[in-house]
């Protein structure tokens, strides 16, 4: 596909780097000549400079002969005039980023009149993902399939929990369970195991299976679940905002602390349950004079990388039950998790995620729809959701008869309520939600996760 | 530095030019002229070297800017050092600095020779010359990256190091895809020059030697006398258009491929170098019409050629213009240091770069008449950056300053000052012929061993546009750790 990216900073170099490794061609255009030479030299994209309101730049770029094009510059406004241009030059799908919660009320308005086929919101997708980990505290990172019937959980192995040191096969029989043991990472490296795989401590496990069963499972193999009542959120952003808005629909007490008095002053009015602080939350007594370690939990989500991850080392250091931080420059995450940080969030790399997601799903509009996708373990692996179409080859075919590539594990078929971990026996039926993890392959069609050669 | 990457690529050039001297291996064995079994050899040992080197074990496949560098300048050593094997094995040059001389001259698109009898060489041996003036035309490299597979995005170093201009870029987001474009231009452009050269009844062995000679803008010839040999309007006529077409940016063609045909018209490059022929041109024929030839229809027949075949630094000759009064003379050595655009096959300083040097001179005047004036410098309605200009004058000094140089060791033979300058420019821009000694219808080969051994490298160094192969003498650059 051909695809045009306006703003090339964080989101959009990523957002590049992906698609041009998946064959896409991609053009990038913004006005910083510094940030485009870094895409020139380290991708395989053309890098125009300009205004990408400009007409004159975005026929340049073949904007008439575009699939899609993705807007994520700095500003809202200008994003969306970029894929307004664009939709009237010619190009089929538009992406725009729309980051400010007043446009967001009016969100579907400004869909339709603007002729935009997606939005993303990273503030807000950060937002209900951090819910999402403070819903299930042992959780590294939560991912929902099938409009949250299949939820996938990543989880750090301690010794104290009873699968340490176990084979897979044991596993399944001393805890029977329908949930699956879909991917480990383990170092570097990232195994999709068999039965002969021994779990061990500091692996990384994704678990796999309906949500009740996921929690069943993680109370019988020793994790100890609490029930978070109480959350403190320092930063006051727009992430904070949402995230406060999800915390108290769950009755979870938020409190927040925000070094700028005059935003603290919008806080209060914007979030009126909320107890909001003004301070430094990188300052130690501060936090400690806020009792922060009775919290459930702490969430780090300044707009400083540094802030973050420095403060919720302090909250660990004080043993507070769930850390979260957010980082914007994604190639740290593996220093990072070496620092021991529960969970790390990136609205980079989830809007990256989405759009990714989105851009597979128009590859193949012919084909299975792919409903969900998420690059885990630093992007090592996907996770994704296909719906199985009618007239497809591998239909009602046990899976042992599938000759299934090496690298793919089949973790869950969802058949209308019911959720199916699948063995040798079960078969894919049209209409079916299939949830597959791959690594070093990518997917965008049920079709080519068999090695249709071999099977004969 | 990458170095097992680097030793990667150098065996797949390698592999590549064994597969390119296959056409040359079917003349010698269709003329049978005892010069097949250097072919064979030749062959032989480029494939065992370049699998060899291809089955190295590498980390990373990761590249950066001075790995580039090195695959660009060591290739291009290597590819001349390898190509002049046929020449040696098969006796047609004897010496192996003469060998080498040829093989630089064949590749770098210069078309200087030290052969004094091109009619009495094995056709194999002089169909290997222009097919290597084809290969080298268009970049070895630039083959390599359209041909192979799993080409990643940092062999963008290495397309820059190998193409000419000051500012090489990408007509499709993806490398490859440009590579591929480029390469299907210059097929298809040669192509239709042999036909037309058959259609002038042209035989389809010289039809290829001067398709390839003029297509890589090199200017070998099966001939001694070159193009001038066939003493035809017609054949003469099409050389001169195509040569002047391989001079055109190639970025063009491919801008008028996707219907935009005003880019075309409104290049200010392009404006800039037919302006120049067709001043020059005229020019001439006003100083030879009545001294040099006596009718005017003769004049403009024998100067356009001259004037598109020096511009273009292809070197094919219809006249031997030595002859010609010295104002001529002049205005051609001139034509030898521009070249033609930049991003085709020409070498030279390129028209773009004169363009802004005297952009340049103008903003100087205008800021010493207003001294807080703020200006930039445009083409084509565009903001050239700062960072462009300063290369583009760094790169007019390395120029000069590589000239100079080369000229003091060629001095050495003691031979007369035009003959060694102009012999050094016509190595340095790849061209060919000079003035003096060197003229169409003299030849290289009374200089000295260090002489031609300066003038191979100039060719290299030209085609390159200096800056690979001065990296190679640069200590800093071998080392590990580098500060």
């Amino acid at each position: 596909m051909n695809i045009i990216i306006i703003g090339d900073g964080k989101v959009g170099y990523s957002l590049a780097e992906n698609l041009s490794r998946e064959n896409h061609n991609v053009t990038i255009i913004d006005k910083d000549s510094e940030a485009l030479r870094k895409a020139e030299e380290n991708l395989d994209v053309m890098c125009i400079k300009g205004n990408g309101v400009s007409t004159k730049i975005l026929m340049e770029a073949g904007v008439d002969r575009s699939d899609l094009i993705i807007a994520a510059t700095t500003s809202d406004e200008m994003n969306m005039v970029c894929c307004l241009t664009a939709k009237m030059l010619g190009v089929e799908h538009t992406i725009a980023r729309i980051r400010d919660p007043e446009y967001a009320s009016e969100l579907s308005l400004l869909k339709k009149e603007l002729g935009l086929d997606m939005v993303i919101n990273p503030e807000q997708a950060a937002g209900s993902e951090i819910t999402r980990l403070i819903k299930f505290p042992p959780a590294t990172n939560v991912e929902i399939f099938a409009k949250g019937r299949v939820e996938m959980v990543e989880i750090n192995v301690t010794n104290s929990m009873a699968i340490a040191d176990m084979y897979l096969k044991d596993i399944s029989h001393r805890f029977p369970s329908s949930v699956l043991i879909g991917a480990v990472h383990r170092g570097d490296e990232v195994i999709i195991p068999n039965g002969e795989f021994m779990i061990k401590e500091n692996d990384s496990i994704y678990i796999i299976g309906q949500p009740s069963r996921v929690y069943d499972f993680c109370t019988r193999i020793g994790i100890y679940i609490q029930k978070i009542s109480s959350v403190m959120v320092m930063g006051g952003g727009r992430v904070a905002y949402y995230l406060t808005k999800y915390l108290e629909d769950m009755n979870i007490k938020v409190k927040i602390i925000e070094i700028d008095r005059a935003r603290c002053m919008e806080l209060t009015e914007l979030l009126p349950h909320a107890l909001v602080i003004c301070g430094d939350g990188s300052d130690e007594e501060l936090l400690i004079s806020e009792n922060f370690s009775d919290m459930g939990a702490f969430v780090a989500i300044t707009g400083r990388d540094e802030d973050n991850l420095i403060s919720a080392l302090i909250a660990k250091h004080h043993s507070v039950g769930k850390i979260i931080a957010k980082v914007n420059k994604l190639n740290h995450s593996d220093i990072i998790k070496s620092l021991g940080i529960d969970s790390v969030i990136s609205p980079q790399l989830i809007t990256v995620n989405y759009i990714l997601r989105y851009v597979r799903g128009l590859q193949n509009a012919m084909g299975n729809p792919i409903n969900a996708l998420y690059r885990i373990v630093g992007g090592h692996a996907e996770a994704i959701e296909l719906t199985a179409g009618n007239s497809a080859k591998y239909l009602n075919i046990p899976i042992k008869k599938l000759n299934i590539k090496k690298g793919i594990l089949l973790a869950a078929i969802v058949r209308k309520n019911s959720i199916i971990i699948p063995h040798g026996n079960d078969v894919i039926k049209a209409g079916d939600n299939v949830i597959l993890i791959t690594k070093d392959e990518i997917v965008t069609d049920l079709e080519n996760i068999i090695n249709w050669e071999n099977n004969r | 530095m990458n170095h097992k990457m680097i030793l990667k690529s150098l065996g797949s050039v390698l592999c590549i030019e064994a597969v390119c001297m296959v056409p040359s291996l079917l003349v010698s064995i269709i003329y049978c002229q005892g010069d097949t079994s250097s072919f064979l050899l030749t062959i032989a040992i480029l494939l065992l070297l370049g699998l060899g080197l291809r089955s190295v074990k590498t980390e990373t496949t990761t590249i950066y800017a001075r790995d580039g560098f090195a695959i660009v300048a060591l290739g291009w050593l290597l590819v001349s050092l390898f190509g002049a094997l046929p020449f040696l094995i098969s006796g047609a040059v004897p010496s192996v600095i003469d060998a080498l001389f040829e093989s630089a001259s064949a590749f770098s698109t210069t078309g200087a020779s030290i052969i004094r009898e091109i009619e009495g060489i094995p056709k194999g041996i002089v169909f290997w010359r222009s097919s290597a003036h084809w290969m080298g035309g268009m970049g070895v490299l630039v083959m390599m990256i359209a041909i192979l597979p799993s080409v990643k995005a940092s062999t963008l170093h290495i397309m820059k190091a190998e193409s000419p201009g000051p500012a090489p870029g990408k007509f499709v987001p993806k490398i490859k895809e440009t590579a591929k474009i480029l390469y299907i231009i210059y097929i298809v452009m040669t192509a239709v020059q042999v036909i037309f050269l058959l259609a002038g009844g042209m035989p389809l062995y010289d039809s290829l030697i001067h398709a390839f000679g003029t297509a890589s803008t090199g200017g070998f010839s099966s001939r001694n006398a070159s193009v001038g040999a066939y003493g035809s309007v017609y054949i003469e006529t099409v050389i001169t258009v195509f040569m002047l077409l391989f001079g055109i940016n190639f970025s063009l063609y491919y801008a008028l491929l996707k219907g935009n045909m005003k880019s075309l018209f409104r290049d200010e490059e392009l404006r800039f170098f037919l302006g120049t022929v067709l001043v020059a041109s005229l020019l001439i024929v006003i100083n030879t019409y009545g001294s040099v030839f006596q009718s005017i229809g003769e004049s403009i027949r024998y100067t356009s050629f001259q004037v598109s075949s020096v511009i273009t630094t292809t070197g094919y000759a219809t006249a031997d213009f030595t002859l010609w009064p010295t104002f001529s003379q002049g205005l051609l050595v001139i034509l030898m240091f521009m070249g033609a655009s930049a991003g085709s096959t020409a070498g030279g300083l390129k028209c773009i770069r004169i363009l802004l040097l005297f952009k340049i001179v103008k903003r100087e005047v205008i800021k010493i008449i207003h001294p807080r004036s703020v200006q930039t410098v445009k083409i084509n309605g565009r903001i050239v950056d700062e960072e462009i200009l300063y290369g583009v004058l760094t790169f007019f000094f390395a120029y000069i300053a590589v000239f100079t140089i080369s000229i003091a060791f060629v001095l050495l033979d003691n031979k007369d000052l035009l003959s060694s300058s102009t012999a050094v420019v016509a190595c340095l821009s790849n061209i060919g012929p000079g003035l003096g000694i060197v003229g169409p219808a003299g030849n290289f080969a009374d200089f000295s061993l260090i002489s031609k051994a300066v003038l191979t490298l100039c060719m290299i160094i030209g085609r390159l546009e200096i800056y690979p192969i001065l990296l190679l003498f640069a200590p800093t650059f071998w080392k590990r750790v580098n500060i």
